[in-house]
């Protein structure tokens, strides 16, 4: 791998315009994807179903624009669906103890909101600053916090399900349930934080540094890029996304427990990495992560749609899906190269 | 009866770690050994045998109860061997995380002259357990199936929403359809969700969007139930079917008591099952009777009519 070089580098040609497989890879994976989905059922295309899926995605999807940045900059957080649990627990006990004080309407929802917000902020920075300034790997550190986060939820729910009080829930419903110009409440966030994320990846200094310091950290530093300091910052959005998701999750069944947010980590990484991301850092896409984390759920909701495929092989299909995708984009990184 | 042998390794390792190696003749130990609360079942689980191990301390002064709580299978055979080296029980009320792994800790348990009582879920092996309490998976799907069969009147289509791939959730699918054979019920399709509430809300999202006509819907449990409810609301089609899950989940008890058209029933498969076993171990001790064999919990339905006696409002779950 270290013989490829960055795109940015290479001579463009004239006029810029030449297919890149790389770039619009994960994007035909997905087109591929629905067509075989329409094939299956023609329930697929029907507008509930490309809704309920858009608005699905959203949580893995916000995350893994958080997480794009992370792996960019050649860090990994573990940490992410054990965070959204903790933060959505912590979220509805703060409601439910505010209902009392400020009545059931919007000013509660706002707090358990900000609350969330400096949650998800400060978990972050702890994951942040243990591994740049405690010298521990990225791996380590956020295997430890995503113990830790669990197994807080699951003492702040003794053991069971903290579900938020019933009328709390009906002003804070419309986040999930609710469209605007046709749209759900989710898929306009998820769409936003995308836009927002792919602009600080691809047209700030911050997003330059990122890739810097995953190529080679050792390079950044000694081109004066404060390492320590934008690589906890990258841990900071992280924390920031998975805040983000869970004020989308909470209204959606109003309930946090120990099973809340599983494996999110793993499906936030996996669509990095179907994007087009590289898992060892350097070199990150947006897009392809938005693409990533739609592809995912889609392929939950194809299985779902069939009973052709039985259900214990779900997890074959979706492992093959997952291996073909990210391996038609390495394939072809080969044939741009030579 | 206890070795020479491992009666003096008891007698090191108390002597070591300061517990007293022998109780009187009228006191008891017991050790319960559990999985931790990492799921909402689970959870209620753990509160009533907490709640079992107050009652029956104060109930019987001469008994004392050791609650371990493990992870996963590996930490509960560690546990098991605790339990006998360090607080020398008399007896063990065990739920296994899972049957083949823990077979063989139990049962050098029981080598050791311990009374073995094994709840839910059955070791691989007979002859090892003293006493047997559990559910019964086969008849809960059964009682699912008979309540949808007689509510649609024989005909009507129908969606299931799977557990966890596992022998418990086979168990109550065959139950389940065994009471529908012979009616004219379909099953438009069966999913796993897992027994989770965000699976059950996914998967019913999906059955929504693929079939027009539903008439109800076995969830088989209750965390299921809540996230199937969230996308039947969501699609508003609350009035055109029945939602039916299962194990007694406060929640959903309080919607059957409340007369919910939604949620008109809920069977029972009662994490507070560890109480029952708690309960029969002491009585090993203490009554006249003998207490050995198999107990096996009915699975009722739960209606409008007998819901409070089965609303625990205090336990999590």
């Amino acid at each position: 791998m270290s013989i490829v070089v960055p795109d940015n580098n290479k001579p463009m040609k004239r006029n810029g315009f030449r297919f890149d497989i790389k770039t619009w890879g994960p994007f035909i994976a997905l087109i591929a994807l629905a067509i075989l989905g329409v094939l299956i059922n023609s329930a697929f295309l029907g507008a509930d179903n490309l809704s309920n899926m858009l608005t699905r995605s959203a949580f893995i999807g916000i995350i893994a624009v958080g997480a794009t940045f992370v792996i960019t900059a050649g860090g990994l957080d573990l940490s992410v669906g054990s965070m959204a649990a903790f933060i959505a627990g912590v979220m509805i006990i703060l409601m439910n103890g505010l209902v009392e004080q400020f009545g059931v309407g919007i000013t509660t929802v706002l707090f358990g909101i900000g609350a969330s917000l400096i949650l998800g902020m400060g978990a972050g920075f702890i994951n942040g600053v243990v591994t740049t300034k405690g010298k521990i790997e990225a791996f380590i550190v956020t295997l430890g916090t995503m113990g830790i986060y669990r197994s807080l939820v699951t003492y702040l729910a003794d053991g069971g399900t903290l579900t938020l009080d019933w009328n709390v829930r009906d002003v804070y419903r419309p986040v999930y349930y609710e469209s605007l110009l046709g749209i759900p409440i989710p898929v306009w966030v998820f769409l936003l934080v995308a836009l927002v994320g792919y602009v600080l990846l691809n047209y700030t200094r911050f997003g330059r540094y990122c890739f810097a310091i995953g190529s080679n950290e050792k390079v950044a530093e000694y081109s004066a890029i404060h390492v320590d300091r934008v690589k906890t910052l990258t841990y900071v959005l992280q924390g920031v996304c998975v805040s983000l998701a869970t004020i989308i999750y909470v209204p959606r069944l109003g309930s946090a427990s120990a099973a809340t947010g599983v494996l999110w980590e793993l499906e936030a990484i996996a669509a990095v990495i179907i994007g087009g991301t590289v898992l060892k850092g350097g070199h990150g896409r947006i897009w392809g992560t938005v693409v990533g984390a739609i592809m995912l759920t889609m392929i939950g909701n194809i299985l779902n749609l069939t009973d052709a495929i039985s259900n214990y092989l779900n997890g074959t299909v979706q492992g093959i899906i997952i291996i073909v995708a990210v391996y038609l984009q390495r394939a072809s990184w080969k044939k741009n190269n030579v | 009866m206890p070795t020479l042998k491992t009666t003096l390794a008891a007698f090191a390792t108390a002597a070591v770690l300061g517990v007293p190696a022998t109780a009187s003749a009228e006191d008891y130990t017991i050790g319960v050994s559990i999985p931790s609360a990492t799921h909402g079942w689970a959870g209620g689980l753990n509160f009533h045998a907490e709640e079992a191990k107050k009652r029956l301390e104060k109930l019987y002064p001469n008994v004392s109860i050791t609650i371990a709580t493990a992870s996963n299978p590996g930490e509960q055979a560690n546990d098991l061997e605790d339990l006998v080296s360090l607080r020398h029980i008399d007896a063990l009320v065990v739920l296994p995380f899972e049957s083949g792994p823990l077979t063989d800790p139990v049962r050098r348990v029981k080598q050791e002259g311990v009374f073995v009582t094994v709840v839910d879920r059955g070791l691989t092996e007979d002859g090892i357990q003293d006493l047997y309490v559990a559910g019964n998976n086969q008849e809960m799907g059964r009682v699912s199936g008979k309540y949808i069969r007689e509510r649609l009147e024989d005909e009507g289509k129908i969606v299931v929403l799977r557990g966890l791939p596992t022998v418990v959730d086979d168990q109550r699918v065959e139950g389940f359809q065994s009471a529908l054979e012979g009616s004219n019920i379909e099953i438009l399709d069966m999913q796993h969700a897992n027994w989770n509430r965000d699976d059950g809300f996914e998967v019913m999202q999906d059955f929504l969007s693929r079939f027009d006509d539903i008439d109800a819907v076995w969830a088989q449990d209750d965390d299921t139930a809540l996230g199937v409810i969230e996308a039947v609301r969501q699609a508003e089609r609350e009035d055109e079917l029945f939602i039916v899950g299962g194990a007694g989940m406060k929640d959903i008890i309080k919607r059957v008591m409340e007369g919910d058209d939604l949620v008109p029933v809920d069977v029972l498969y009662p994490p507070a099952m560890i109480a029952t076993a708690m309960d029969l171990t002491v009585q090993h001790f203490m009554s006249n009777g003998p207490v050995l064999g198999e107990y096996i919990l009915a699975s009722p339905l739960i209606t409008q009519d007998n819901a409070e006696q089965y609303y625990h409002p205090d336990s999590p779950f």
